[in-house]
C-alpha cells in the first residue's frame, strides 16, 4: 500500500511567539522553524507502517514556500521515499490545503492519507477532516492507535470522555494524536540519504487549484495580559487568600 | 439570519459547551435552531428546547448517529445548510471531528474555536496556542463556525422551543462504531467544573495522584493534568488541558508541579484565579498565577487539604 503524508512547517514550538507591532501577524523573519510536531507523529507512523511490512512507499507533501523543501528532507530522513512541494508564497488556509492534498491523492492513488490532527501555527485541526469530505473517504480524526486488516482499518481515536473505537474501510485519512507514537530522531547518515531522494516541486495551477484564502485577517493582537501576582509564604496564607481576598473557596 | 446549532449531548442531557455555543449565536443575532442528532435522544432535545433563546429543535434519532459519526453527520447537515446563514457547534472533540468536514462539503473555510463576535461575519480567535488572537473575517455564504466555550457565558433555561423531527439523512457505512471506553468519575467533567485541580510530572506517579484527588474532593472540584503526566500514564488522556488537549477557564485553576509551559498554558490561562505550588522558584507557570507558592507538593497539598 502507498502511503501519503502531509507535512508542515511551522514556528518551532518551543519559540515564544511574538506578535508584529503593526498587528499584520506574528513575527517569522529569523525565527527557528520545524516540522509541526503532529506531522512528525504523521511521518514516525508510515514509517513503522513501512518496517512492518504494510506500507510498500511513503510519499511526503507540504504546501508553502521554498523553504518547505527542508521539512521535506527531515522527513525523507525519517524514512519517507520522496517528496512534493506545492509552491505557495501567500498563506494557505485548511480548504486550500484539503483541495491541494485531494489533486495530489487523485495522481498519486494512495491506500492511505495520514496528516497531523492540528498545525501549531493557526491552530485550525480542519485539514484532514476536510480532505476525506472532498474525497468521499472515511476519516479518523486525532488517532492514538491505528492496525491495517485488508481492506478497512481498526482504529482507536481520542474523544473528550476517553477513547473511542472504529472500524473504517479503506482509502481513509486518518489525522494523528500525540499519544499515537513517539517520532525518532534523524541521523546524519539518514540526512545525507535523503538529500538524494526525488523531491518534485509543482504549482497549484498545474493541479488547478485555487487556493486563495477565504477568511481576511484584520488584525493579530496580544492577548490580554493577567495581572502580576503574589508569592504566598505557605499553605495557611494560601488558604486565607483565597478565602478572604479571591473569595473563590 | 438563520443560525443553527448543533448540540453535544449524551441522549439525555446536553454537554457543556452546548449553551455556551447558544450564546455565540445569540451575540451574532437572528433565530437560533438547534439540531441535537444521535440515537435515542429524544430526552436531549427536550432539554435543548428549554434552552432561552432558542426557536426551534430538530431531533435526528437514528443509529447511524451514534458516538457521533463525522462521515453522517455531516451529511446530515449538509441536507438542511441552505437554510441558514450560520452553522455553530461547540470546539469540543465533537465539534472538532465532524464541523471541518461539513464546510468542506459546503465549499466553506471553517472559523476555528472563536472566542468572540465582532460582527456577523467578523470574529476573533486565538492562534499560536493562544500567545496572539486574531479578527478575522469571512467571505463565505455560510459561515461554518466552531466556539470556544471559555469565550462565553453559557446560555440559561427559559426557553419553549418546538422540537420537530428531522428524517435521517444517508447512512454513508464508511465507518462502523465498535464502542467508546468513557472514564468514569463522580467529580465533575473539566470543561465543566468550578474549581480544577491539574497535575504533573512533579507528581511522580499516577498512584501519587490520589492526594490531589482528596483535595478535589474537599473543593468538589475536577481533576486535570498536563501533558507529560498523561504521557507518563499517570492519569488518562482526556485529563489533559492545554493547546491540543481540553480549554478551560474554571473560576479556581489549582496548578501542582506542573512548570507552565505555553502548551498548557493555552488551555487554561483564561481562568478566573490561579493558584500554583511548585518546588522551583522560577517556574514559568507563576507569570499567570495570582498566588503562588514555592514549596514540595507532597508537603504542601496535604496541608491544603486538611486546612479545608
Ligand atoms: C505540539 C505540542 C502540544 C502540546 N500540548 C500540550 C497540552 O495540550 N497540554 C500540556 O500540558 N502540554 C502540552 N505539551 C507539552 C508541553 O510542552 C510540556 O512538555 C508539558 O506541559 C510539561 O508538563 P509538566 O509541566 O507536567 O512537566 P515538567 O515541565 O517536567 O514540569 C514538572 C514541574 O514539577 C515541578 N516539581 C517536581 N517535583 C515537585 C515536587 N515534589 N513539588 C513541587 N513541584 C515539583 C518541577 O519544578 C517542574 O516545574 C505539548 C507539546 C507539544 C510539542
Ligand atoms: N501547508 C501545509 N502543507 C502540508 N500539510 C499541511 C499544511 N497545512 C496543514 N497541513 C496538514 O494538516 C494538518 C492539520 O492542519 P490544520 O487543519 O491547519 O490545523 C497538519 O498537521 C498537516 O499535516
Amino acid at each position: 500500500m502507498k502511503v501519503l503524508v502531509t507535512v508542515k512547517r511551522v514556528i518551532d514550538p518551543y519559540v515564544k511567539v511574538r506578535v508584529k507591532s503593526d498587528g499584520s501577524g506574528v513575527e517569522t523573519a529569523n525565527v527557528k522553524m520545524a516540522m509541526n510536531p503532529f506531522c512528525e507523529i504523521a511521518v514516525e507512523q508510515a514509517v513503522r507502517m513501512k518496517e512492518a511490512g504494510t506500507v510498500t512507499e511513503i510519499v511526503v507533501l507540504s504546501i508553502g514556500t521554498t523553504q518547505s523543501q527542508e521539512t521535506l528532507r527531515t522527513a525523507m530522513a525519517m524514512g519517507a521515499d520522496r517528496g512534493i512541494l506545492v509552491e505557495v508564497a501567500g498563506e494557505v488556509q485548511p480548504l486550500a490545503v484539503a483541495k491541494v492534498v485531494k489533486a495530489i491523492v487523485d495522481k498519486e492513488q494512495p491506500g492511505l492519507v495520514i496528516m497531523g490532527k492540528q498545525a501549531i501555527d493557526d491552530d485550525s485541526n480542519q485539514c484532514g477532516q476536510m480532505t476525506a469530505a472532498l474525497l468521499g473517504w472515511p476519516q479518523s480524526a486525532f488517532t492514538s492507535e491505528i492496525a491495517i486488516n485488508g481492506a478497512s482499518a481498526d482504529v482507536t481515536r481520542e474523544i473528550d470522555g476517553g477513547l473511542e473505537k472504529l472500524t473504517i474501510k479503506l482509502p481513509a485519512v486518518v489525522t494523528t494524536d500525540l499519544r499515537l507514537n513517539e517520532p525518532r530522531y534523524v541521523t546524519l547518515p539518514n540526512i545525507m540519504k535523503a538529500k538524494k531522494k526525488p523531491l518534485e516541486v509543482l504549482k497549484p495551477e498545474a493541479l488547478g487549484v485555487d487556493v486563495a484564502p477565504r477568511l481576511k485577517t484584520l488584525k493579530v493582537e496580544e492577548p490580554a495580559k493577567r495581572s502580576a501576582g503574589v508569592k504566598v509564604a505557605d499553605v495557611a496564607e494560601l488558604v486565607g487568600k483565597l478565602k478572604n481576598e479571591a473569595r473563590v473557596i | 439570519m438563520a443560525i443553527l446549532v448543533i448540540a453535544e449531548h449524551d441522549g439525555k442531557q446536553l454537554k457543556p459547551g452546548t449553551t455556551n455555543t447558544v450564546t455565540a449565536a445569540a451575540k451574532i443575532g437572528g433565530d437560533i435552531t438547534v439540531l441535537v442528532a444521535g440515537t435515542g435522544c429524544a430526552e436531549a432535545a427536550q432539554v435543548a428546547a428549554k434552552i432561552a433563546g432558542v426557536q426551534k429543535v430538530l431531533l435526528a434519532d437514528s443509529a447511524q448517529y451514534a458516538g457521533g459519526a463525522a462521515e453522517n453527520l455531516a451529511a446530515l447537515v449538509q441536507g438542511i445548510a441552505a437554510q441558514y446563514s450560520h452553522i455553530l457547534a461547540p470546539a469540543t472533540g465533537y465539534g472538532k471531528n465532524f464541523m471541518p468536514r461539513l464546510a468542506a462539503l459546503l465549499d466553506v473555510q471553517q472559523i476555528s474555536d472563536i472566542s468572540a463576535v465582532v460582527s456577523p461575519d467578523t470574529f476573533v480567535r486565538p492562534i499560536y496556542a493562544g500567545n496572539a488572537m486574531a479578527t478575522v473575517q469571512s467571505v463565505d455564504k455560510v459561515k461554518v463556525i466552531t466556539v470556544r466555550a471559555t469565550g462565553f457565558d453559557a446560555a440559561g433555561e427559559g426557553g419553549s422551543a418546538v422540537v420537530e423531527n428531522l428524517a435521517a439523512g444517508a447512512d454513508t457505512g464508511l465507518t462502523t462504531f465498535k464502542s467508546q471506553e468513557l472514564s468514569k468519575s463522580d467529580r465533575p467533567e473539566l470543561t465543566a467544573a468550578r474549581i480544577i485541580v491539574s497535575g504533573g510530572r512533579g507528581m511522580g506517579s499516577g498512584d501519587n495522584f490520589k492526594i490531589l484527588e482528596a483535595l478535589a474532593d474537599k473543593l468538589g472540584a475536577a481533576v486535570g493534568a498536563s501533558r507529560a503526566a498523561v504521557d507518563s500514564g499517570f492519569v488518562p488522556n482526556d485529563y489533559q488541558v492545554g493547546q491540543t488537549g481540553k480549554i478551560v477557564a474554571p473560576e479556581l485553576y489549582i496548578a501542582v508541579g506542573i512548570s507552565g509551559a505555553i502548551q498548557h498554558l493555552a488551555g487554561m490561562k483564561d481562568s478566573k484565579v490561579i493558584i500554583a505550588i511548585n518546588k522551583d522558584p522560577e517556574a514559568p507557570i507563576f507569570a499567570v498565577a495570582d498566588y503562588w507558592l514555592v514549596e514540595d507538593l507532597f508537603k504542601a497539598v496535604p496541608e491544603f487539604t486538611a486546612a479545608l
